[in-house]
């Protein structure tokens, strides 16, 4: 065999390729009780093909497949709305205390106060940044919280008996979580136009300001990564046409001690622990999207709050149901191991880091503006918040898209931006480098965009082949979806 | 405030941040929020002071050791989260920061090992359930069930829902949460006491049910077809180890919650919900899927697909909103079966059999207690105590004992006792022990 052969065969070797009949990866001890009888034989399986694989090439095959990845920990990430920033390790070391990574969610409140308490520390903190007074942590992602807070607006409407508002404005620039959670909540999707600031259209909010408006669902910074001044006028429209106003959430990166949802308005605002709250992201979760709410939706929060109970032997901690709640969004009570994660890095950073966090995000953001302007298009010239976003029509018209620009950033180390998001921009990438990069790395980013953008220019064929150093090149995604191969079977 | 704050997440010197707000041409880092209109600028935001890493563990260590964990005192807590052995190559795994800090895979070229390990969960869900595929998880069993709902729905295009009552009652709380604001129609039953008609979508039943009873799913299957509804199940993954899987039974979709297979309790999450079905119904599946295909070289490679489903292409039109879910759980769970294996699962499952038996036989022999017989059960199972459920639970945990869930209204003085490989037998009588006790002397 030659070498480049065993080197391809390792690559794309699957857990069935390494398993043998008879292997076992683990042994259990023996029942230290008298046998009991078993089932009838009718209800028992009989046969369970699972991969059988020693422990060790458990451990060779994942670990192998765990190279195959850009990580952070591993690669600049500046991945826009998703605020790949550094996921302090203490966090990961904290939440796997046994007495945290441990315990039963359903054991008795007496014996877990030490989770209640530090469940109901992290509501008071989460509530300190976004001016709110009062929140829930069981949604389970951004997108469940999205999903919690049009079902809280639809209670907070039934219960007025103006179960008629179903109209829920979106902008279109909004992350497609927007429409679609506006949907599973029941609510008929208006999409309202943006100007070229990604700024919500204030005369076609204003034109759906009537008895049919629930509300609207607005991200803040808005996607192409501006703050709209008139943001607070756009919230008091809304409330003056008796609709509420829910923040996507996603991008208060930006905001950290230096604005909050509730000052500008807000109703109901969600946050990605996983972005903002530094948990690691696990390649596509677990992540926690709490609700914050003010007062007109507290009583609608879903279930479980956690609640003190001042008592003559000291604080109590309990869980609690608000008196209209829309109900349990998962079995459990939040994703707790991230809220844990959360938490520490809330403590690691307290009030002064928050706001630097936020300073130093938009500063790396800005000085990116500043650098790539003269090569790539920016989308709106002006002061960015977290993240810049480009155009690369100019690099279109030469034949290179988006894509393939994100494809060569590969050769050169760096996990691509967004591409194509927000819609409204044509050939977006979208670039958040996050408060945890250095100089040192935005330079050397800096030069790897030059470099590329020289390519264009003098070698457009590199790019469209990109990437080139990849255990695989660019995949046949047609084929992936007309043919489905989605599991293993047996040769 | 301090300004700036010097910390070791923030690499910036003061020299630094000088010079690049120079080349934005800006005199200061506030400067840059001016869009932000003063009355809304800098709030002061009452936290509590910042900690050093050393701080920090004495601060929240503190905090969990406030908690009493499972294995330090004898537990038989079950409900849906299952003390089960975890071995140790899964959390070596999924520490990996390449697996613990990378994003949804939407570039696949730099996203293998996140893709192939979803593709080998989805081939080992699908076998353990019986089904022709799998998504790659979601948010935990009970979103999953509800969201098989939901599938329902849509691929019969009917909007009623029937719903055993001997589903685990944290999950329906769940599948109401889901459906009633999507004008669904729910109807609750005792298993067997379906009543089909030409607008229900789907039956949803538990397996081993909540408490505990495994029943065979064909008849109610071929009920359920008859009727032009799909037949939904929410089952314990372990029980498939020694169990017939639903898919074998005539299900259409199988959904659960992996945390059983490899993942901690941790308070109840995070966990991944697992979501299996026919390959006739993928295109309706929520949530995402990774496929198998090739490169243009023709190598094989990993790459996220139908995405036309989803939210970030259908928008309102999605078959449902969920972006982020849980992969590292998958990944986790996937790690996890593949060091069990057959037999390892199997054994895991026969062990928790064994020994809640065992549990359950002299539990049932002493005076006072009744083990509630509903035919052949798994690992969990209901008894009338001389007292309260959550009377007997304090009791119990006077002794040292985290007891079991009452189970109150369905049995009256019921207490769902549930018991796995991690349970010792010392541990089984210990509790037998406290029962025999707290009936004799009354709730001291």
């Amino acid at each position: 065999m030659t070498m480049e052969a065993a080197s391809t065969q390792r690559t794309h070797q699957s857990l069935w390729d390494v398993a043998r009949p008879g292997r076992s990866g683990i042994r259990l001890p023996e029942s230290d009780v008298p046998a009991q009888a078993m089932p009838e034989a009718s209800l028992l399986r009989d046969e369970l093909r699972l991969p059988e694989v020693s422990e060790l090439d458990v451990v060779r095959h994942f670990t192998r497949l765990s190279q195959m990845n850009f990580a952070v920990d591993t690669n600049f990430y500046p991945l826009g709305s998703c605020t790949m920033k550094y996921n302090p390790k203490i966090n990961d070391v904290v939440a796997s205390q046994a007495g945290f990574s441990g315990i039963h969610p359903l054991q008795p409140e007496e014996t877990v106060q030490g989770a209640l308490e530090l469940m109901h520390r992290l509501q008071e903190d989460l509530q300190a940044v976004t001016g709110m007074p009062a929140s829930s942590l069981a949604p389970l992602a951004g997108a469940h919280g999205e999903l919690a807070g049009v079902l809280m607006i639809k209670a907070y409407h039934d219960a007025r008996g103006e179960s008629d508002r179903k109209v829920m404005l979106i902008p279109d620039s909004a992350h497609g979580t927007n429409p679609a959670s506006a949907a599973m909540g029941g609510f008929e999707v208006v999409s309202v136009p943006s100007d070229e600031m990604g700024r919500v259209d204030l005369a076609a909010v204003e034109a759906a300001c009537d008895d049919r408006l629930a509300g609207l669902m607005i991200t803040i910074p808005n996607t192409l990564g501006l703050f709209n001044p008139y943001i607070a006028r756009v919230c008091e429209l809304v409330h003056g046409a008796g609709g509420l106003v829910y923040g996507d959430g996603a991008n208060m990166n930006a905001l950290l001690g230096r604005a909050r949802p509730y000052d500008l308005g807000f109703d109901v605002v969600h946050l990605n622990l996983h972005k903002t709250m530094s948990t690691p992201h696990g390649g596509g979760g677990p992540g926690a999207g709490p609700v914050c709410v003010g007062e007109r939706l507290e009583p609608y929060l879903p279930s479980p709050v956690v609640e003190r109970v001042d008592a003559d032997g000291g604080a109590r901690y309990r869980f609690a149901t608000p008196t209209q709640s829309i109900g349990a969004m998962s079995a459990g009570h939040g994703n707790f191991g991230v809220l844990v994660r959360a938490y520490t890095y809330l403590r690691a950073l307290g009030a002064d880091g928050l706001r630097q966090a936020s300073g130093d995000a938009v500063l790396n953001a800005n000085y990116l503006r500043r650098k790539l302007e003269h090569v790539y298009r920016v989308a709106v010239d002006r002061t960015c918040m977290h993240e810049v976003v480009f155009s690369c029509r100019p690099q279109r018209d030469k034949g290179v898209k988006a894509l393939d620009i994100s494809k060569r950033m590969i050769d050169y180390g760096v996990h691509p931006p967004t591409m194509y998001f927000p819609l409204i921009v044509d050939e977006a990438l979208m670039v958040e480098p996050t408060e945890t990069e250095s100089k040192e790395t935005l330079d050397a980013f800096i030069a790897v965009m030059e470099a590329i953008a020289r390519e264009v220019e003098e070698s457009p064929d590199v790019l469209l082949e990109a990437p080139h150093f990849t255990p695989v090149g660019r995949l046949d995604e047609a084929r992936a979806a007309r043919q489905p191969d989605l599991r293993w079977q047996a040769p | 405030m301090t300004d700036p704050f010097p910390h070791s997440y923030l690499p910036h010197t003061e020299a630094e941040r000088q010079e690049m707000l120079a080349v934005i041409g800006v005199g200061s880092v506030d400067e840059l929020f001016a869009d932000i209109p003063d009355a809304f600028r800098n709030p002061a935001l009452s936290l509590p002071p910042a900690l050093t890493e050393l701080e920090l563990f004495r601060e929240i260590g503190g905090l969990a050791k406030r908690n009493a964990v499972p294995g330090d005192y004898p537990c038989f807590v079950g409900g849906g989260v299952y003390r089960h052995f975890i071995p140790s190559v899964v959390g070596a795994m999924i520490s990996r920061g390449e697996f613990l800090t990378s994003y949804t895979p939407y570039q696949p070229e730099v996203s293998q090992g996140t893709l192939q390990a979803t593709y080998e969960y989805q081939s080992m869900i699908s076998e353990i359930t019986g089904m022709e595929a799998a998504n790659a998880g979601m948010y935990d069993g009970a979103s999953s069930l509800a969201e098989a709902a939901l599938m329902a729905c849509r691929v019969t295009g009917r909007h009623s829902v029937i719903v055993h009552d001997t589903v685990n009652p944290r999950y329906r709380a769940v599948v109401d949460t889901y459906l009633l604001p999507q004008g669904v129609e729910i109807a609750t039953c005792a298993p067997g006491s379906e009543a089909f008609s030409d607008a229900t979508a789907c039956v949803l039943a538990q397996y081993p049910d909540y408490y505990g009873v495994v029943r065979d799913l064909t008849p109610l299957a071929d009920r359920a077809h008859e009727a032009g509804a799909l037949l939904a199940v929410s089952a314990d993954p372990v029980a498939l180890g020694m169990f017939r899987a639903p898919g074998d039974m005539g299900a259409d979709i199988v959904t659960g919650e992996t945390q059983p297979i490899g993942v901690n309790m941790s308070f109840g999450g995070p966990y991944v919900g697992y979501f299996a079905c026919k390959m006739a119904y993928i295109r309706q599946m929520p949530g995402r899927i990774a496929g198998r295909t090739v490169d243009h070289e023709g190598r094989i490679g990993y790459a996220l697909t139908l995405q036309t489903r989803e939210q970030h292409i259908r928008r309102e039109r999605a078959t449902s909103n969920i972006c982020t879910s849980e992969a590292l759980i998958a990944t986790g769970t996937a790690v996890a079966l593949a060091a069990l294996g057959p037999g390892g699962l199997r054994q895991m499952a026969e062990l928790s059999y064994q020994k809640a038996h065992y549990a359950a036989s002299e539990i049932g022999a002493l005076d006072g207690y009744e083990v509630i017989d509903n035919g052949a059960w798994f690992n969990e199972f209901v008894v009338r105590c001389p007292l309260m459920g959550s009377q007997m639970n304090a009791s119990l945990w006077r002794r040292g004992i985290i007891g079991g869930i009452d189970v109150g209204e369905a049995v009256e003085n019921g207490l769902l006792l549930s018991v796995t490989e991690m349970n010792t037998r010392e541990e089984i009588d210990a509790l037998v022990g406290a029962l025999r006790e707290i009936a004799e002397g009354g709730a001291r």
